[in-house]
């Protein structure tokens, strides 16, 4: 069975969600209070038998019905809205940027190698603790909406548009991102996966994701390569250092290194990697790769062989 | 279903008799062209609770799916179809037509009117709906239901989902949006013009107030979504690339017109239902309302509050952080006015000695679920929150609390305490007890789980999620209380449904309240009010003396109806002092014609088989036409006539006295609404490019549009004249002016195509070019309506149907010009000289 980290709003892991979580919880114990203070009222009136006065009343009216909440509201768009400089606020100059593109429905992902060259993921994102990074967000065909609830508030993704997100995370551990604006399909499947470790773990990961892919050693993965390119794998799917430059399907080189497949969907093991191969659409409807039924159980091996090497 | 049968004791005087003759119900197969606000009333409260328990069993098999982890119940695309599906459903065809429903079938008992003053264009827009209804909700069972949810963001519905289900989604429910402006119409002329003697503005029942409110919001609300359907059916049949950013469209301009018209939406189907509960309290707390004008005030309030918030519906899409700011404030500030309703409410009952039934059960169950639902709309109107909580289970829960909360338990409380009155029986107060407990423990069960299930990060609209994250149990108990809710509505419904013909006729005002409506005798009598009463108090049953026996005996206006037409008295705005003896029109089934061939035009349409549309639009026209001609400023056999209490008033007036000036007035304002909307695409394309119109786009020039504006502007002068000359009695200047005038529209038409024709502008290539051809087609096709109108105004005139002083066909005519000459100023002057500014 596939086992998934959290993706809660309310077990906060970054900067952004925490305030948010207190706000909710503030918020919360405050609508419970004016609840059982009107609730009790209206009860209050409807079970008490002898009439009220008249004047009396109208203060209720006044008091309750636009003075008290007026002050209440005011106070809470003054401690709400005072978060918002810093959870719009760019991180600094010089933080890491990744930029993360929907696509129906997976993410393609892109960091800046130090030397500028994009290094090219899918659907999962790796992060330093304890700094802020700035997300540049696209959309490649419909609008979706980028959220790692246990690191912050969500953004979308608008075709035609550049959107950002600073996250900030706070503490080492896996986390799950979901799509959350109704993409269509297989909306309902599109999520990642997010670790955040210390920087010096990233730094080493982000390392080893730059380079290009490793060559196969062993004679079945040579073998795989040899069918990942005669079935025409790579129209779609690049891997680098190799032949196969597609840009359709998420990038494939260093697949074996990652936690899932099929933008989270299930965990990384070579029966999972053949189901999803072969029963593509069953694993998850909709989805846009085509399904390779037929391939003959050797290649199948030896295909599989090949990318579970592609750490 | 059957009309309420007639007692026929006490024997009736010959004045009532012709009263009754007047206002009988068709019998037989002639029943379907009844037109009176009572029947059509009813038909539609059936056709619209009908829907809504479609979109509930849509509901219910949603949360089946949903109970499980990757549950295999249902696959993607019927889970998709279904959200779709009960999303436009329970908004489209139950939460606004049922207030209209409830409105047409009450508002003119509230206000002791017979009728409407238009009941054809009810019962036109009741069959309407019926057809798009059934239309829309029938693609689901051939599988090609739309599947784009009930907001439809392009591009994923312009470019991605390539069946008809989109359109039908578009043209089915613009068809049906064009039937709710109808009944807009209605009801504000309704309350505005057709009360009782003395019932001045402050007097009016505060549901009228509401529904006038509520009405003006559709009116305004309507159009930007009808414009934004246009611009996308445009997009999807013809490729028009206004939503498309690779031609310089943006998606985010339909987020703009669709939440311009969903947030006041959201009132305008919840301020009907605190219409109901604001007649139910004052009745069972034995008192008047406390704080009558504080709750009119706060309802137009909220009503023009409802159209600054829509931003908030946004806040994820990367706005800047003032606008952010701003929107999250407003807000707000709407939890105001709202608490000074609850608050009036609750006032009312500490003021009054409470009765206890189960229509206060359900009116305290409506308050307690919307005050939870409030108060998380207060949490997620609040940005940083939203950023959490948007697009989760958390917004399902929240929505589902203020719209069953705000809308469904009133109504449940308004069906238990009106039923009687229509029905001339009681519902159960047991079974009503037992419903009562079961949707209040059901809907508990259900939905509060939902905020958590969001907040742990359940996304909306999936249709499958993985076991062990926290999903499973909360969905479960979801599911359950989804169920439990159910049967309480299975109860509701059986009591309802249950036979009645061994209970016992209710009492006559069994809930001894104070309103107008409940004058009405047991069973009901087609007439409405044996008279039509002098009103001088908000509860005229409680504080006039002897009312309902001279009401009874009809010692008031229009208790006889010497020439057995159907008649009710038109008032004036303000002071409701009578000015009209308005004749109102009887059985047909022209409209019922009407409805059907206009729902071809929009049903062939979307099967793009145009010939069958084309054909199909020339019958709904002549059917129209047939309608106004037969039906419509008929000349009366006398001028003035004896409405009893020796008043006599006129039969017959037009211009701002006249109800149909009004309608055409307040549809124009419609209409130009939509309009507007189309202008602020223009401009919203505008701000988004650094060069808008694009340097090597091609423009539809200056010359021909200015050529155009000319046409346009003299055939209003022609307009204008032709309305004097007929005054005048000028038959030849009449018919000149009107020549002259339709020779220049058309010409003013030609000229708008011919600018775009010449320049060689092309649609599809850029969203400039398209936005100008969509300004140009509404012009033209409003300039062929005019055209029309003057024919029609033509062909009344020589018909001696229209003489100079019977001339409310021209009067109109002339206000539908005023508009046309305004929208073509606008559209000549953004085409042609806007560039050269911009």
């Amino acid at each position: 069975m596939n086992s998934f980290p959290t993706q809660s709003a309310l077990d906060p892991a970054g900067q952004g969600a925490e305030s948010i979580a207190q706000l909710f919880y503030w918020m919360s114990g405050g609508a419970a209070l004016i609840w059982c203070l009107v609730i009790g009222l209206a009860v209050y009136a409807i079970r008490r038998p002898q009439a009220h006065h008249y004047r009396l009343t109208r203060l209720l009216v006044i008091g309750g019905g636009a003075v008290v909440p007026t002050v209440v509201l005011t106070c809470l768009l003054s401690y709400g809205l005072s978060m918002m400089p810093e959870l719009q606020r760019p991180a600094p100059e010089g933080s890491l940027t990744v930029h993360v593109h929907g696509v129906r429905w997976w993410w393609r992902v892109e960091y800046l190698g130090p030397s500028g060259q994009p290094i090219a993921t899918a659907n999962e994102i790796r992060l330093p603790v304890d700094q802020p990074i700035e997300f540049k967000l696209f959309s490649e065909d419909v609008i979706h909406s980028f959220w790692i609830p246990s690191l912050g508030g969500k953004v979308d993704m608008i075709p035609g548009r550049t959107t950002r997100l600073k996250l900030h995370p706070t503490r080492v551990g896996q986390f799950r991102g979901v799509c959350a604006e109704y993409c269509g399909g297989a909306h309902a499947q599109m999520n990642f996966d997010v670790v955040v470790s210390d920087a010096a773990t990233f730094e080493r990961w982000l390392a080893d994701q730059s380079a290009p892919a490793s060559e196969p050693e062993t004679d079945l993965a040579v073998a795989g390569k040899a069918v990942f390119s005669q079935r025409g794998c790579g129209a779609c799917h690049a891997i680098r250092g190799t032949a196969a430059d597609g840009l359709v399907g998420p990038d494939l080189t260093h697949l074996g290194s990652r936690l899932r497949l099929g933008a989270s969907l299930l965990d990384n093991t070579r029966q999972n990697l053949r189901r999803w191969i072969t029963q593509t659409h069953q694993v998850k409807p909709k989805v846009e790769m085509p399904a390779f039924e037929a391939l003959p159980e050797d290649e199948l091996t030896a295909l599989v062989a090949y990318l579970e090497q592609l750490k | 279903m059957s009309a309420p049968e007639i007692r026929q004791d006490p024997p009736l005087d010959d004045r009532a008799r012709r009263l009754l003759k007047a206002w009988e119900t068709p019998r037989g197969w002639r029943y379907w062209s009844a037109v009176n606000n009572s029947e059509v009333g009813l038909w539609y409260t059936i056709a619209a609770f009908t829907f809504f328990l479609f979109g509930g069993v849509l509901a219910l098999v949603m949360r089946i799916q949903l109970a499980f982890p990757e549950n295999d119940f249902l696959t993607a695309d019927q889970y998709n179809q279904i959200f779709t599906m009960h999303g436009s459903v329970m908004m489209f065809l139950f939460a606004v037509p049922i207030l209209e429903a409830i409105s047409i079938m009450l508002l003119p008992e509230m206000m002791g009117a017979r009728d409407l003053p238009f009941p054809r264009l009810s019962a036109y827009g009741f069959w309407c709906f019926v057809i798009g209804g059934v239309f829309v909700c029938g693609s689901l069972f051939f599988g090609v239901g739309p599947q784009g949810g009930w907001f439809m963001y392009p591009p994923m519905t312009t470019e991605y989902q390539s069946g008809v289900g989109v359109d039908i989604w578009l043209l089915g429910l613009s068809f049906i949006e064009v039937a709710s402006i109808a009944a807009a119409v209605e009801l504000i002329v309704g309350v505005l013009k057709c009360r009782p003697p003395g019932m001045r503005l402050n007097l009016i029942p505060l549901y009228a107030w509401y529904i006038l409110v509520v009405a003006v919001m559709i009116l305004f609300a309507f159009p930007p979504l009808i414009a934004g359907d246009m611009l996308m059916e445009l997009e999807r049949a013809l490729d028009w690339p206004f939503f498309d950013a690779s031609r310089g469209g943006d998606p985010l301009l339909w987020q703009h017109l669709f939440w311009i018209f969903g947030h006041p939406e959201v009132y305008i189907v919840f301020l009907p239902s605190i219409a109901l509960v604001a007649m139910i309290v004052p009745t069972f707390a034995r008192t008047p309302m406390v704080g009558y004008g504080w709750i009119v005030l706060a309802a137009v309030g909220t009503g023009f509050l409802s159209f600054g918030l829509w931003v908030h519906h946004m806040f994820t899409t990367g706005l800047p952080g003032i606008t952010i700011g701003i929107f999250s404030a407003a807000s707000e500030a709407v939890a105001i006015p709202t608490g000074v309703q609850i608050f009036c409410f609750i006032a009312t009952l500490l003021v009054g000695r409470v009765t206890r039934s189960v229509c206060l059960l359900f009116v305290l169950a409506g308050l307690a679920t919307f005050i939870i639902g409030g108060l998380t709309g207060v949490m997620v109107a609040l940005a940083p929150f939203d950023y959490q909580a948007h697009d989760t289970y958390f917004i399902v829960g929240h929505l589902h609390y203020v719209l069953v909360g705000g809308t469904i338990f009133p109504i449940v409380a308004g069906f238990y305490y009106f039923y009687p009155l229509v029905r001339g029986k009681q519902l159960s107060e047991r079974l009503g007890t037992i419903a009562f407990w079961l949707m209040l423990i059901g809907f508990n069960v259900s939905f509060f789980p939902m905020h958590l299930t969001g907040l742990i990060g359940m996304p909306r609209r999936i249709y499958t999620y993985p076991a062990g994250m926290g999903f499973e149990t909360l969905n479960l108990v979801s599911s359950i209380g989804a169920f439990i809710l159910a049967a309480g509505f299975v109860v509701f419904l059986w009591d309802v449904l249950r036979p009645k013909s061994k209970q016992d006729l209710a009492p006559r005002n069994v809930w001894n309240a104070g309103t107008l409506e409940w004058l009405a005798e047991v069973p009901d009598k087609p007439w409405g009010v044996r008279s039509i009463p002098i009103v001088k108090s908000r509860y005229p049953l409680w504080d006039q003396e002897n009312f309902v026996r001279d009401v009874d005996e009809g010692n008031f206006y229009l208790s006889d109806a010497e020439e057995t037409l159907r008649e009710t008295l038109v008032t004036t705005t303000v002071d409701a002092t009578p000015i009209q003896c308005l004749r109102v029109p009887g059985p047909t089934f022209l409209t019922m014609f009407a409805a059907l061939f206009t729902g071809g035009v929009f049903i062939f349409s979307t099967y793009h088989w145009w010939w069958a549309a084309g054909v199909s639009g020339v019958l709904s026209l002549v059917t129209i036409l047939t309608w106004l001609w037969t039906g419509t400023a008929l000349i009366p056999e006398k001028d003035r006539k004896d409405v009893g209490l020796g008043l006599e008033l006129p039969t017959y007036v037009s211009g701002p006295r006249a109800v149909g000036w009004w309608a055409m007035f307040i549809t124009m304002l419609g209409d130009m609404t939509a309009f507007v909307s189309l202008v602020f695409g223009y401009f919203f394309y505008w701000t988004i490019h650094e060069d808008f119109p694009p340097q090597d786009a091609r423009g539809p020039g200056i010359l021909w549009p200015l050529v155009s504006m000319a046409c346009v502007l003299f055939a209003w002068a022609a307009t204008l004249l032709a309305k004097r000359f007929n005054r005048q009695d000028s038959a030849p200047r009449f018919y000149g002016s009107i020549a002259a005038g339709a020779t220049a529209a058309v010409v003013g038409a030609l000229a708008l195509v011919g600018a775009c024709y010449f320049h060689q502008m092309d649609p599809t290539r850029h969203v400039y070019p398209a936005i100008v051809c969509a300004l140009v087609l509404w012009t033209v096709v409003h300039l062929a309506v005019g055209v029309t109108m003057h024919l029609y105004c033509l062909a009344r005139r020589a018909a001696s149907r229209m003489t100079s002083r019977y001339d409310a066909d021209i009067v109109n005519v002339t206000l539908y010009w005023h508009f046309m000459a305004v929208t073509s100023l606008i559209t000549s002057l953004v085409i042609s000289l806007f560039p050269l500014v911009s």
